[in-house]
């Protein structure tokens, strides 16, 4: 009777041993679940919009036709006609397409990068004038969606008509229709054409903001920490700088976004929208980042050090500068770099200090408006152009390349100076 | 004088006056050999200091000094010669600027607006000269003061060593002067909205449409502020992140820290860390490109109508974001319970679970209650993924099926675009945030009590 019992109160307790350890897993199984299931979404919906889908044309390059005066010049070159042109060449290939809106259907085809593209390309070979020659130009967004696979044939979203699909359709059996790698994506500029956007202009606000934010938040950062773990005196006045920078960690991101937008925009009168106060404002929430980081790795520079030092005869200042700062680098750099790939991240903050604006060209300064990556992501994630779902999905993927990088080299840094120490 | 200039004079002048002191000091003064009291470096760098000091001093006065001139006085110039009216002021000189600048062509401008450029021009260039000429006198008159004071019985290591102490300390000072500005910035702003609205309507109010319509005879023309719509979406939209990241951080921190083999803890504690590192904006639009419709279809299945901005989605993918965070906080703390509990417990014939459920969770209790604290302050604050998420309606509702709005989305869709600095719309968008900013540094303030207790107990 006694062993029945207490082999059922022992099966009972295995078998809640069993439930708890399950319920481990199943949490871990769903946060890996999760993020296999975000990177998956993001992947599959945006490497696509590396490349793009053009349209093989063989151009007459006919001075009168494309209206270009002599002498050659750039601006006569600029000036010419370029949209009716490429008009033309499409007409050319159906040539049973007559009526107005036919031919109005057809030439959606066009992406009004394709006259861009034909432009440039008489830019740079005015000698071909009077040559025929034979150009591939992008195709509008609609159609690179549905060569990509990404816009139903049928059903209530389709945005072509069945006689568009069947023109286009006759071009890929043809052959005319191409599926190129889009460098233009990674170096051009915003655009309202979903098929022209590029992040170029986002990247290198990023960079300039980082730029800015690192120039700032580094020196700051260090000077900070080598204050508070080497000079200070526990006084009311360290406590209180400790509980700030504490406390800053954990501010939420707008409040900085609302300092920036209060302090360095409307009493400093620091232009709006640049890459230089976004950089500000990214410095102040990485200062708590790269603060603790140095503290920490301050630390834990042995005390033999310090003490060989100063029996050497050095003052308190040249131990820290000559001996202690440099041995606690290693760390520092890598706490920097996790609060750089932290600020890359940032978003709320520049959109409140108006990195928002439309900004179609690469900026070249940090005084000059521009966006960032993680802006252009929201605003193409809020745009309503189908085709930007590819481009957004397809700069998340550069955002996250760029963190891998920054959190590898990290990494990097710490296992070296590790083996260093060993 | 350009910038670049003007850096450049900076450059050559500071290096002058360094390799000066420096040889200062080289120079053999006494010939009976007496050891200078410090070395040539800290001369140079003592004269050095002694010469940027002052001319940094000089360009910070001028930029703030120097627009509280030129403005007034272009702006007399353009009501001497037009009706100017006062409140267009501000639109003008902005016009002026930039023709002046060469932004706007000026072809479009009308006279009395061109003479006002010329004007500006002239005193721009004035004061350009004016500051040159200060910039290089205080550089100069800092280097010859500087270097007069050295000698081979000068401290200069003392006093370059003072000056880094002082520099030092004014760095760690940022950080209060940043939490400072924070709370002056919204401080100010919130009782220029106060002016507004009333205090009462704004915390208590149960109506929030800051739309403020143009003309006072419109429909709506008051707007109305009650904060509560936008707290009760906070809360549920955290309330929902906490439902998911709590038992999943817990347990994911339990099961790493207690049973999992350390090849699988050295996978899968990283993959956690990967999720901390996504930034907002990719779960935002996670949020609405798959989960937010997810969701939409799986409330058809079992007949439900769910809002395409539905709560519940933003409230998922912020607890998703949030899971990493519990669970690294969660597992220093457990971790850092003494092995000496853990074995009482197993050796009086407990089976792992009952020793984590009976004597290590009791014990860590604290400190998971403030990662838990930490957390709901981050799921408050969270900005991007209810912005993208879940909408702008201020519903007063607690069904997570339909759309609420968050402070932290009021506040970002308040302020970006154009604003006018004097709508109570744009100055509620201050109040809001020193509302967030003190409930989340009271949650911040406490956890952080909390946590500190627990661990002086076992430390």
């Amino acid at each position: 009777m006694m062993l029945q019992t207490n082999k059922n109160k022992l099966r009972k307790r295995a078998r809640a041993e069993w439930r708890f350890r399950s319920y481990g897993i199943l949490s871990l199984l769903f946060a890996s679940t999760a993020l296999v299931f975000l990177v998956s979404t993001i992947v599959s919906s945006g490497h696509s919009a590396f490349f793009k889908t053009t349209i093989d044309f063989e151009f007459p390059l006919d001075a009168e036709r494309l209206g270009i005066e002599t002498p050659y010049t750039w601006e006569n070159l600029w000036a010419g006609s370029y949209y009716t042109a490429v008009k033309q060449a499409l007409y050319a290939l159906f040539p049973e397409v007559t009526s107005r809106p036919d031919k109005r259907a057809l030439s959606r085809m066009l992406s009004p990068g394709a006259e861009l593209e034909l432009r440039d390309y008489v830019i740079a070979h005015p000698d071909k004038i009077g040559e025929s020659v034979s150009l591939e130009v992008p195709v509008s967004s609609d159609y690179d969606q549905l060569y990509k696979g990404h816009l139903p044939r049928t059903g209530k979203h389709t945005k072509l008509s069945a006689q568009q699909m069947e023109q286009f359709d006759r071009l890929v059996d043809e052959g005319l229709i191409h599926y190129r790698f889009n460098p233009g994506f990674l170096t051009g500029g915003d655009s309202r054409y979903p098929e022209l956007a590029g992040i170029g202009g986002a990247i290198t606000g990023s960079f300039y903001a980082l730029l800015v934010c690192f120039l700032l938040s580094f020196p700051l950062g260090i000077a900070a920490a080598l204050y508070l773990e080497e000079f200070s005196k526990d006084t009311r006045m360290t406590r209180l700088i400790e509980a700030n920078i504490n406390n800053l960690a954990a501010v939420p991101s707008v409040i900085f976004g609302l300092l920036g937008l209060a302090v360095i925009l409307n009493v400093f009168g620091l232009p709006r929208g640049t890459p230089l106060v976004g950089g500000m404002v990214l410095a102040l929430m990485t200062l708590p980042t790269i603060i603790i980081a140095c503290r920490s790795s301050l630390r834990a520079v042995s005390p033999g050090i310090r003490q060989g030092a100063l029996a050497m005869g050095a003052s308190p200042v040249q131990v820290v500068f000559q001996q202690v700062l440099p041995a606690a680098m290693p760390g520092t750099l890598t706490g920097t770099i996790i609060g750089l790939a932290q600020a890359l991240g940032e978003t709320a903050p520049l959109l409140m200090i108006g990195m928002v604006a439309f900004i179609a060209n690469v900026p070249a300064t940090p005084l000059d408006s521009s966006a960032s990556l993680p802006v252009q992501i929201y605003l193409w994630a809020e745009s309503a152009e189908r085709g930007f779902v590819e481009k957004t999905a397809a700069a998340i993927i550069v955002i996250m390349t760029f963190l891998i990088l920054m959190n590898l080299l990290a990494v990097i840094i710490r296992s070296r100076t590790q083996t260093k120490v060993e | 004088m350009t910038f670049i200039q003007l850096t450049l004079v900076f450059v050559i002048l500071v290096l002058a006056s360094g390799v000066l002191g420096w040889r200062r000091i080289r120079i053999p003064q006494l010939a009976d050999g007496i050891r200078p009291r410090s070395r040539a470096i800290y001369h140079g760098l003592y004269n050095a200091l002694w010469c940027a000091l002052p001319m940094l001093l000089v360009v910070a006065a001028w930029l703030a000094v120097e627009p509280g001139i030129i403005r007034p006085a272009v702006l007399d110039e353009l009501a001497a010669n037009s009706a100017l009216i006062e409140e267009n002021s501000a639109f003008k000189y902005v016009e002026i600027k930039n023709i002046a600048e060469g932004v706007l062509p000026s072809a479009l401008a009308d006279k009395s607006v061109l003479q006002a450029v010329d004007h500006y021009r002239t005193l721009q260039q004035q004061s350009g000269i004016v500051l040159t000429i200060l910039f290089i006198t205080a550089g100069l008159a800092g280097l010859y003061l500087g270097y007069r004071r050295l000698g081979h019985l000068f401290p200069a290591r003392d006093k370059v060593e003072g000056f880094v102490r002082v520099f030092l300390f004014v760095s760690a000072s940022v950080a209060i002067l940043t939490t400072i500005s924070i709370v002056l910035a919204l401080a100010f702003e919130t009782l220029r909205f106060f002016q507004h609205v009333p205090v009462m309507d704004f915390l208590l109010g149960t109506k929030w449409s800051p739309q403020v319509a143009i003309r006072a005879d419109q429909v709506g023309s008051s707007g109305a502020f009650g904060m509560v719509p936008l707290f009760a979406g906070t809360l549920l939209i955290a309330l929902i992140a906490m439902l998911i990241a709590v038992p999943v951080g817990l347990f994911s921190a339990i099961y790493l820290a207690e049973y999992a083999h350390p090849v699988a803890r050295s996978v899968l504690k990283p993959m956690l860390e990967v999720l901390a590192g996504i930034p907002t904006v990719v779960y935002g639009f996670f949020a609405a490109l798959t989960v937010a419709p997810m969701i939409v279809d799986l409330g058809h299945t079992f007949g439900l109508n769910a809002s395409s901005e539905s709560a519940l989605a933003a409230g998922l993918v912020v607890g998703l974001m949030i899971i990493p965070f519990i669970s690294s906080l969660s597992d220093d703390v457990i971790n850092s319970v003494p092995y000496s509990l853990r074995d009482g417990s197993l050796a009086m014939g407990a089976t792992k679970s009952e020793t984590i459920r009976k004597v290590i969770l009791p014990a860590a209790l604290p400190g998971i209650a403030g990662a838990i604290l930490l957390a709901v302050s981050r799921a408050i604050g969270e900005t991007m993924i209810v912005v993208m998420a879940a909408g702008l309606a201020a519903n007063l509702t607690a069904n997570p099926l339909e759309s609420v709005t968050t402070v932290t989305a009021q506040i970002v869709t308040i302020l970006v675009g154009d604003q006018e600095f004097d709508s109570p719309k744009t100055l509620a968008a201050f109040a809001l945030g020193l509302t967030l900013f003190f409930v989340t540094l009271a949650l911040n303030f406490i956890a952080l009590h909390v946590v500190r207790k627990y661990r002086e107990q076992y430390d």
